[in-house]
């Protein structure tokens, strides 16, 4: 017996929407989003495996007692790991995000799918030809390609049919908001996890005219119709894309933690007020905090700088912080319902932790905040940011926010999408079980490693620590390279993890059984309410979370002890005497 | 819908923040526009007055 029903088509403007009607959370799924989820998460998976791949030869190089790639082969696999999986793994996964937060959640038809076909054919074509341009060898320029290092013409235009791809898809997210509130589809305000969809579409749409402006005058250098690309300038704009597209990541991210809890233990937001103002804070703030990457360069002003940092990045982190008290506040407060009202924590100790979605969701939330949000904060404040600038705590930080915020998330989110949206069954469950400890423990390891060599002054993007081959020789601490011996094998460990998700999600998609309402050994199964909760405006009205308020007490002790910690480092350095 | 219910929709009565909130599309142009002034053309901006040596 198979889960579900195929609606009989339904006539709209247009075209002719089929409709099936989920038995699971009782949401109506347009079979043409349904498509174009799949095939933009198949595509994201892929992308991820190769990005992996290219990120453990990084990690094996940069591990001083293996130092396996030459120096040529090691920028060649750095420039393709970034381009993996800090774009196309995760951009390809955003748009299905978007199409399932919009069709699916508003239950309405979406807008236009032979354009979202088109814009992901453009968006593999781009991905593939970046691709072949770095394994090409001639490409070698890593993730910023600053000039005057030049790639290939193909590289290039490779990144920018990408974006236009991406750009499209962004377009039939917001079409389909038009579609849903036309055809009354759902009632009063959209759903918190669609609004923050909306909020990534917006910075989506930002950071991809910044990419535009960037890399066509790039390209149009790269071909010889233009002399010269101001290295400066390229840095301001470019990082307008570079580091903004992972503030997309930030608020796709949030709005699945929110989905999960939803699905998984019926969470409802505690606020939709609040919730929806921190996603705000994000729409008007978030993108600014590139400038933390140009807080050394001369030629800038401290104005610009400060503005932009320490006073527009703090008002986006406080939007971060809001979210970091209410996915915890509205998971406990829906196990409090649930029954599990003892002490302080008995709603977190008999959370489902042997689900993934819900495993990986919260194991995410927690190392975004304490990894990936303060060092964030550290970096982009102004004179602590010149302790770590360009040095291995960079990569250490970004790790924490795009691996074991992100990628966790969206793996997290990937088993949910399996049974509800690809229809099969999760393979290898046990396994399955696992893959967000191994890979959550070993994301954390990569970033923390990272995160203390850089502050022992280990530099970024260095092939060889031991600068063996200087004219003018350094050498660093024997602590420096036990951390990059850690990073390498918390590198191995989180590979693993990656490894089993790529298996888990192959074996499920390609021959995973398919998945049967009525069957009650489903592994992994979704609450009763699934559906109202996370498809539904609405909140749950409640501030008595004592658990939550002690973790967030935690957090800020955290915060606050390494905030000082790092301004006590800086007094060290530059003593006044 | 009854009556009262359809008044309390009414967009008189729905807060000012809740009708911003509610508009994808003025929530574009201030996503796009607060960037692109304060990080995008002010830093543009700074770097074109460098003066060029000579």
């Amino acid at each position: 017996m198979t889960t579900v029903d195929v609606a009989a088509g339904q006539a709209v403007a247009g075209r002719q929407a089929q409709f099936r009607s989920c038995p699971f959370t009782g949401l109506r799924v347009d079979l043409a989003a349904q498509k174009l989820i799949i095939a933009n998460a198949v595509a994201a998976v892929i992308f991820l495996a190769v990005g992996g791949l290219f990120g453990l030869l990084v990690a094996l190089t940069r591990w001083p007692a293996v130092h396996l790639l030459p120096a040529e082969l090691f920028y060649l696999v750095l420039t393709g790991h970034g381009a993996n999986v800090l774009l196309f793994w995760i951009i390809f996964f955003e748009i299905a995000v978007l199409y399932f937060a919009s069709a699916v959640l508003l239950n309405s038809r979406l807008a236009t799918p032979k354009l979202g076909w088109l814009a992901f054919i453009l968006m593999v074509v781009g991905a593939v030809m970046a691709n072949v341009a770095v394994l090409q060898g001639d490409s070698t320029v890593m993730f910023t390609s600053y000039p005057p290092m030049k790639a290939a013409p193909h590289f290039y235009l490779g990144l920018i049919l990408f974006a236009v791809g991406a750009l499209v898809g962004v377009g039939i997210f917001f079409a389909t908001l038009v579609i849903a509130k036309e055809e009354r589809t759902y009632e009063g305000s959209i759903p918190l996890v669609t609004f923050g969809a909306l909020t990534a579409a917006i910075i989506a749409v930002y950071t991809i005219a910044s990419g535009a402006i960037i890399l066509i005058p790039t390209f149009l250098w790269s071909v010889g119709l233009i002399g010269t690309i101001d290295p400066l300038m390229y840095k301001v704009v470019w990082w307008g894309m570079g580091h903004a597209s992972q503030q997309i990541n930030v608020s796709a991210h949030v709005a699945l933690w929110y989905a999960i809890a939803a699905l998984t233990v019926g969470a409802q937001p505690l606020s939709e007020k609040v919730s929806r103002t921190a996603f705000f804070l994000y729409i008007l703030f978030l993108q600014l905090a590139s400038a933390h990457h140009l807080l050394v360069e001369p030629g800038i002003s401290s104005e610009w700088k400060i503005f932009n940092t320490s006073y527009a990045m703090y008002l986006a982190v406080l939007g971060s912080m809001i979210h970091g008290l209410t996915v915890p506040g509205s998971i406990e407060a829906a196990q409090r319902r649930n029954g599990f009202t003892k002490g302080a924590f008995e709603w977190l100790r008999k959370a489902p932790w042997g689900n993934p979605a819900f495993a990986g969701m919260f194991l995410s939330l927690v190392m975004f905040g304490f990894i990936g949000g303060i060092s964030g904060v550290v970096l982009g404040t102004e004179q602590i940011n010149l302790l770590m600038h360009n040095t291995l705590y960079v990569p250490g930080h970004f790790h924490g926010t795009v691996v074991a915020g992100t990628t966790l998330a969206f793996m997290a989110a990937t088993y949910l999408v399996l049974p509800l949206i690809f229809q099969r069954e999760v393979a290898f469950p046990r396994l399955a079980k696992i893959q967000p400890y191994l890979f959550g423990i070993g994301a954390a390891g990569i970033s923390l490693f990272m995160m203390g060599a850089g502050t022992l002054g280990i530099p970024r993007r260095h092939w060889d620590m031991t600068l063996a081959d200087a004219s003018m020789p350094y050498e660093f601490s024997a602590a420096a390279f036990l951390m990059m011996g850690l990073n390498g094998v918390f590198a191995v460990l989180a590979a693993l993890g990656g490894i089993i998700y790529i298996v888990v999600v192959v074996a499920s998609a390609l021959g995973g059984k398919k998945v049967d309402a009525s069957r009650p050994a489903w592994q992994f199964p979704v609450t009763s309410a699934a559906g109202a909760n996370v498809a539904k405006y609405g909140s749950h009205g409640t501030v008595k979370l004592p658990g939550t308020i002690i973790l967030v007490g935690v957090f800020f002790v955290a915060f606050m002890l390494y905030y000082y910690v790092n301004w006590k480092y800086l007094s060290a350095v530059w003593p006044l005497r | 819908m009854s009556k009262n219910e359809a008044s309390s929709d009414a967009p008189e009565n729905i807060p000012f923040m809740q009708r911003v909130l509610d508009s994808p599309f003025l929530l574009l142009f201030l996503g796009v526009t607060i960037p692109t002034v304060f990080y995008t053309l002010w830093g543009v901006m700074e770097i074109a007055s460098i003066p060029i040596a000579k």
